[in-house]
């Protein structure tokens, strides 16, 4: 069990209300518009956005990669110059202290798959406060946008993450086993586990996916030092420079305020936070697969086998061209999946396409990546090893991203 | 702005394609599919219709002659354009939805007449208006290999005189004139390969016969003989000249460029159908797709349908990506094998496995699923067959020559 080290954390003023300025209704941000063209164009803001990410990646996570893996954590300072992106300013509309003008779904698609191009399980550490401070903004009520969001969109952006996955095979985000149970003075007292739990350890704030008995399920705003609450590590196969861990609740009790949305609603936006973060997943896989690609094609071409570059062969030049064939395919289903959220469209249908080619292809990819390597791709020198990890959780997550 | 929907301005274009569709082609797809060799004169009513609205300007880009390169953009600051190579594979798309095998029967929308559309001057492309066009580039012993090709083209005073065989040409029995590739110099190799409109009714040009064939028999797929035919040299598409570094063979495979989008056009609509009639099978027999839930906990059939939708889904939108390039005059040989490769791969994929999974359903002739399946493998041969895209996009990536990559 990992300790909490308090004395080591920021001191803040756990609620913000120094800095709440609570309006009389939640926040949202519009609909973006979609034009009326088929167009793969992005704006020249998500142009610039992309190319200050992708920069960050080549720089600052690509670098650092191959120490964090090891470390199941990325270096220090790493993850604060990271903020300096301002990834938790991109969702939240203007009125709230952020730098969004409406949905940015396909701003945040950008922006992973520019961060995971330089590594996937450092990009997830990057953007899981953003999963929180968008789950705040598309489902937060008045009062939990002015409480929480204000860290968020300030110079010290805190560590949080969401948290939906759960530790079983066949798991279903509908049908959580986390029980969040009314209590009889109107507030709630949670129980489960939770899994796969980005930055778990350091995180100040999570955002839970929890059953409500009757109501189905919903998310919850919890606090990392509310009682009933601990935190384990849990090192997994790949993504292990996200930190991830598991959240333990037992008993824990929480305000009737902590529910996120309005108890109705959420239902339709329980659905909504489960597509948006595996689109967030397929993001991260188009950028990982694209820096497999980048990689295999130099060393195929460089690397002699009988007298020739190994890429003179068929069986190797054809790998290679389905590499591709099968990323440019994941990466147009990935966006048109966010443009139809952006605009506010319906998404669902394309979200679960784009899932299993980025799940399926996407795991084919680092499979290959491996492959055409050969020793060299089995060995810790070489990155794709890791790309081979981290590709293979793109189909089981839930929840950690949110774009 | 990233947008991946279809244009508001082809929306009607697309329901009067998937009109007829159902209309014209549905119900007469079993006929011709078991009676091979004979002619549906159903099309012919329905290709004046479609001249109709191209000369309107209402239909603008239903069928393939709207598969031509827009000019290079120069400043790349210019504004975005949905144009007829778009509408094209949208309105192929649906009619494939009804029939491949008819659409490809249909009067005047050969890929000769695309070949015209994208390689001929203004004034070609009038003379042959109005004219079906076939392609005949196939040898008996020359494919995939088609700068191997040994129909010779010999010019004699303001004439070229044709001599050769040409094999698997699709509508050549019924089409007006064939776009004959035949080389001016077999010394020369790929340089000197071009492609020359020969008229039924040229004395040497003759029809030796047509294939019974797997699929899309509603479309006759001929052999032609080129004896001594002679043609006028203003009949050659593209430059007389055998220049070995810019026009020549390249040029010529330009095309492919144009055709292969919509092949991979064909692809998507033949697998759209199976998809659909097998999505409702399966919702008969209480199985139903649920995007919400992870596929490891539905039905196996459920979360086979919804692995198939994907690479469909994906299969779509390479092929809208390569016309959209072309549509904005940006290179797209890539972009355009990507398509024919992926789509013609999962469209044989899945129609096979909608067979499977409609079980004696989806294998007998009482419904089309059969039909689909045979229908959709010519889609992963024709225009460059599935390893020759691979050839293609390899070499693109990687970098390397023909004669590095074999």
């Amino acid at each position: 069990m990992v300790t909490r080290q308090d004395g080591g954390r920021r001191r803040r003023d756990p609620l913000g209300v120094g800095m709440a300025r609570r309006l009389a209704a939640p926040v949202r941000p519009p609909a973006a518009p979609g034009g009326d063209l088929f167009d793969l164009t992005p704006t020249e803001d998500q142009r610039m956005m992309q190319q200050i990410a992708a920069e960050f990646a080549a720089e600052q996570l690509r670098p650092a990669a191959a120490e964090a893996d090891a470390h199941c954590h990325g270096p220090v300072g790493l993850l604060e110059k990271s903020a300096e992106l301002g990834l938790t300013m991109i969702g939240v509309p203007e009125r709230l202290g952020g730098a969004g003008s409406e949905r940015s779904q396909v701003t945040n698609v950008l922006v992973a798959e520019a961060l995971a191009h330089g590594d996937m399980g450092l990009a997830v550490a990057c953007l899981a406060p953003a999963a929180v401070s968008t789950a705040l903004t598309l489902w937060g009520d008045e009062h939990q946008q002015a409480t929480y969001l204000p860290p968020f969109v300030g110079n010290d952006v805190p560590a949080a993450a969401l948290a939906i996955l759960e530790p079983r095979p066949l798991f279903d985000p509908a049908q959580p086993r986390t029980a969040a149970r009314r209590t009889a003075r109107g507030g709630y007292t949670l129980d489960g586990v939770k899994s796969l739990v980005p930055r778990a350890a350091d995180a100040e704030l999570f955002v839970v996916a929890a059953a409500v008995p009757d109501e189905g399920p919903a998310l919850f705003v919890i606090e990392s030092d509310t009682l009933g609450l601990t935190v384990e590590p849990e090192p997994a196969m790949g993504l292990r420079a996200a930190g991830m861990g598991r959240l333990v609740l037992d008993g824990l009790r929480l305000p009737a305020t902590a529910r996120l949305g309005d108890d109705d609603d959420s239902g339709a936006g329980y659905a909504e936070c489960v597509a948006l973060a595996r689109l967030g997943w397929c993001a991260l896989a188009v950028g990982t697969a694209q820096a497999v690609l980048d990689h295999v094609i130099p060393y195929v071409n460089q690397r002699h086998a009988f007298g020739e570059p190994i890429s003179h062969r068929q069986s190797v030049a054809f790998a290679v061209a389905d590499m591709a064939i099968e990323l440019d395919g994941m990466r147009l289903v990935t966006y048109r999946a966010a443009a139809r959220a952006a605009q506010g469209r319906p998404f669902a249908r394309e979200v679960a396409l784009a899932r299993r080619l980025c799940s399926h292809h996407g795991m084919a990819i680092g499979n290959h990546g491996v492959q055409l390597l050969g020793g060299h791709g089995y060995v810790k020198e070489q990155p794709v090893q890791r790309w081979y990890r981290d590709l293979r959780a793109v189909g089981l997550m839930e929840g950690g991203m949110l774009v | 702005m990233i947008n991946l929907e279809v244009p508001r301005k082809f929306a009607e274009l697309v329901r009067l394609a998937q009109q007829a569709a159902a209309e014209v082609f549905r119900p007469i797809s079993r006929k011709y599919d078991l009676a091979e060799h004979s002619y549906p004169r159903e099309l012919d009513m329905f290709a004046a219709i479609v001249d109709g609205m191209r000369a309107s300007g209402r239909g603008s880009g239903a069928g393939v002659v709207g598969a031509r390169r827009a000019p290079t953009s120069t400043t790349g600051a210019d504004p975005v354009r949905n144009g007829t190579n778009l509408s094209s594979v949208l309105s192929i798309i649906e009619m494939s939805w009804g029939d491949v095998g008819l659409l490809l029967a249909m009067p005047r929308q050969g890929l000769g007449n695309a070949a015209i559309a994208s390689l001929g001057t203004a004034q070609q492309r009038n003379r042959f208006a109005g004219k079906w066009a076939a392609m005949a580039i196939t040898e008996p012993s020359c494919g995939s290999d088609s700068a191997a090709i040994t129909t010779t083209a010999r010019l004699d005073g303001d004439h070229y005189v044709l001599t050769g065989e040409k094999i698997f040409v699709t509508a050549g029995q019924r089409a007006d004139a064939v776009v004959v590739w035949a080389t001016l110099d077999r010394a020369r190799g790929r340089a000197a390969i071009k492609p020359f409109i020969v008229e039924k009714g040229t004395p040497g040009l003759t029809v030796v016969g047509c294939e019974d064939k797997l699929g899309i028999r509603a479309s006759d797929t001929a052999t032609l003989h080129l004896a001594g035919c002679r043609v006028p040299t203003e009949n050659l598409l593209g430059t007389p000249e055998i220049d070995e570094i810019e026009q020549g063979f390249a040029g010529v495979m330009q095309t492919f460029d144009n055709t292969r989008p919509l092949v991979a056009a064909m692809a998507a609509g033949v697998a759209r159908a199976a998809l659909e009639l097998t999505r409702a099978l399966l919702r008969d027999a209480g199985v139903e797709v649920d995007y919400a839930r992870p596929p490891h906990t539905q039905h196996a059939a459920a979360a086979a349908l919804l692995a198939l939708e994907s690479d469909w889904e994906a299969a779509y939108l390479l092929t809208l990506r390569a016309a959209w390039l072309a549509d904005n005059g940006r290179p797209n040989s890539l972009q355009a094998s990507m398509a024919k490769a992926k789509a013609g791969r999962v469209a044989t994929d899945i129609t096979l496995q909608c067979v499977e999974l409609a079980g004696a359903v989806g294998y007998g002739e009482r419904e089309l699923l059969e039909k689909w399946a045979r229908d959709a493998k010519i889609l992963d041969i024709f225009e460059g067959t599935q390893q020759i895209q691979q050839l293609v996009i390899a070499r693109r990536l990687l970098g390397k020559t023909s004669a590095e990559l074999k």
